[in-house]
């Protein structure tokens, strides 16, 4: 039987490379592999660190577009390793580096661990008046399907530090918030289930916040999941300064009537710890 | 939300440029069209001059026009020092110099702009 051999390119990938402990500057190394259709850029770094290279640094778990872990700076432009195609970016040269606006854990590996500070001081989780209702719920809390769209978008982040790497605010401005926090506050003041809006409003209009974004929409160029931050923080800026004007209502969470034919819960339990608290 | 406040006015700032500094441009450099130019010639003719300093509407709109300039100026300068990364203590005091500065080039301006009513009356 006849078996069809895919057309095989040559490619040549320059990657930076530093390590913080040993080196003064980064440097870049050049590999050359032989690839075909349908290899990522995370097959490539796999293959030199296979075949070549076992010191090349970077980072990924999911391999899938899901986990956020594989973000890096590939022929310029920030993006998951795992998510794109070699031949999709080049059919020569690769270059790889690690996501700007972050500092170097080692090679292609950014720390992203401020972003996650910053992310932790927006509050990105739901909080509700009724504590007692939170803690011991008594039924499902319904939404419509508008409601929930308001802010499906804003949920697909994973967290990969693309838009920060991109922002050019984030470049400039060492206390910008971020366009990935933004985006996250604005997704739980839109969910009709949360009651802590206020509290989020006024961090996100701090002089270092949405206010100071210079729409570039780079944020949402580079997102990998289509997650719009640009959008976001656009529709926060509406929020607020419509608040201003007193032409928006304050709103208060709930736990809505949901649909007559659906079952109500008398009690959901809490499913146990996984770790030991 | 002062923050939200000083953007919401800038960003009307801005429109009120856009519109006013848009009939500036028409009077000054349009001067064909007769806007606040009854007589022929150039903009800058005596008899025009003399007939806008005596307009209380073109008065009012340079006085909004150098408000809207200087605010909205003066929060871009704003944000472009925040943006250095200064103390928060700085940027406090800075935004109260700020203050003082525009309002006294206000004064100053509008001061000018109110003189010139004076240019026509020797007319
Ligand atoms: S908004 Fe997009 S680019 Fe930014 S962290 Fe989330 S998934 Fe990544
Ligand atoms: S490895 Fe998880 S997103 Fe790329």
């Amino acid at each position: 039987m006849e078996t069809k051999t895919q057309k095989k390119y040559n490619i040549t990938v320059y990657v930076r490379r530093f390590d913080p402990d040993k080196d003064a500057a980064p440097r870049q190394q050049q590999y050359t592999i032989q690839i075909e259709k349908g290899l990522t850029v995370l097959d490539a770094l796999n293959l030199i660190k296979q075949t070549q290279d076992p010191t090349v640094g970077f980072r990924f778990s999911c391999r899938m577009g899901v986990c956020g872990s594989c973000g890096m700076l590939i022929n310029g432009k920030p993006g998951l390793a795992c998510n794109t195609q070699v031949l999709d970016v080049t059919e020569s040269a690769l270059t790889l580096a690690p996501l700007p606006n972050f500092s170097i854990i080692r090679d292609l590996v950014a720390d992203l661990v401020p972003m996650f500070g910053v992310l932790t001081g927006v509050q990105p989780y739901i909080q509700r008046s009724d504590v007692e209702e939170m803690e011991n719920p008594t039924r499902e809390y319904f939404q419509t399907p508008h409601q929930l769209e308001e802010f499906l978008q804003f949920t697909y982040c994973i967290k990969c530090g693309s838009c920060m790497a991109a922002c050019p605010t984030m470049a400039t401005d060492k206390e910008y918030l971020g366009p990935m926090p933004l985006t996250q506050a604005y997704r739980y003041n839109t969910d009709s289930r949360d009651d802590a809006a206020d509290a989020r409003r006024e961090i996100v209009s701090s002089c270092h916040a949405i206010f100071n974004c210079h729409y570039a929409a780079e944020c949402s160029n580079v997102c990998p999941k289509g997650v719009d931050p640009a959008r976001a923080i656009q529709l926060m800026k509406k929020d607020l300064v419509l608040r201003y004007f007193g032409l928006r209502k304050k709103k208060c969470a709930h736990v809505h009537e949901g649909p007559s034919q659906s079952d109500y819960k008398p009690k959901i339990e809490a499913p146990p710890f996984t770790v030991d608290q | 939300m002062k923050e939200t406040a000083y953007w919401t006015w800038f960003i009307i700032a801005a429109i009120v440029i856009l519109v006013l500094a848009g009939l500036h441009m028409v009077v000054m450099h349009l001067p064909a069209l007769g806007v606040y130019n009854p007589a022929s010639g150039a903009a800058t003719d005596w008899q025009n001059v003399a007939f806008r300093s005596q307009h209380q509407f073109i008065a009012f709109t340079y006085i909004i026009l150098l408000a809207a300039a200087l605010y909205h100026g003066l929060y871009g300068l704003r944000t472009i020092v925040f943006e250095l990364g200064p103390t928060k203590a700085f940027q406090e005091v800075f935004t109260v110099v700020l203050w003082i500065v525009g309002l006294i080039l206000f004064g100053v301006g509008a001061y000018a702009d109110l003189a010139a009513k004076s240019v026509g009356r020797v007319l």
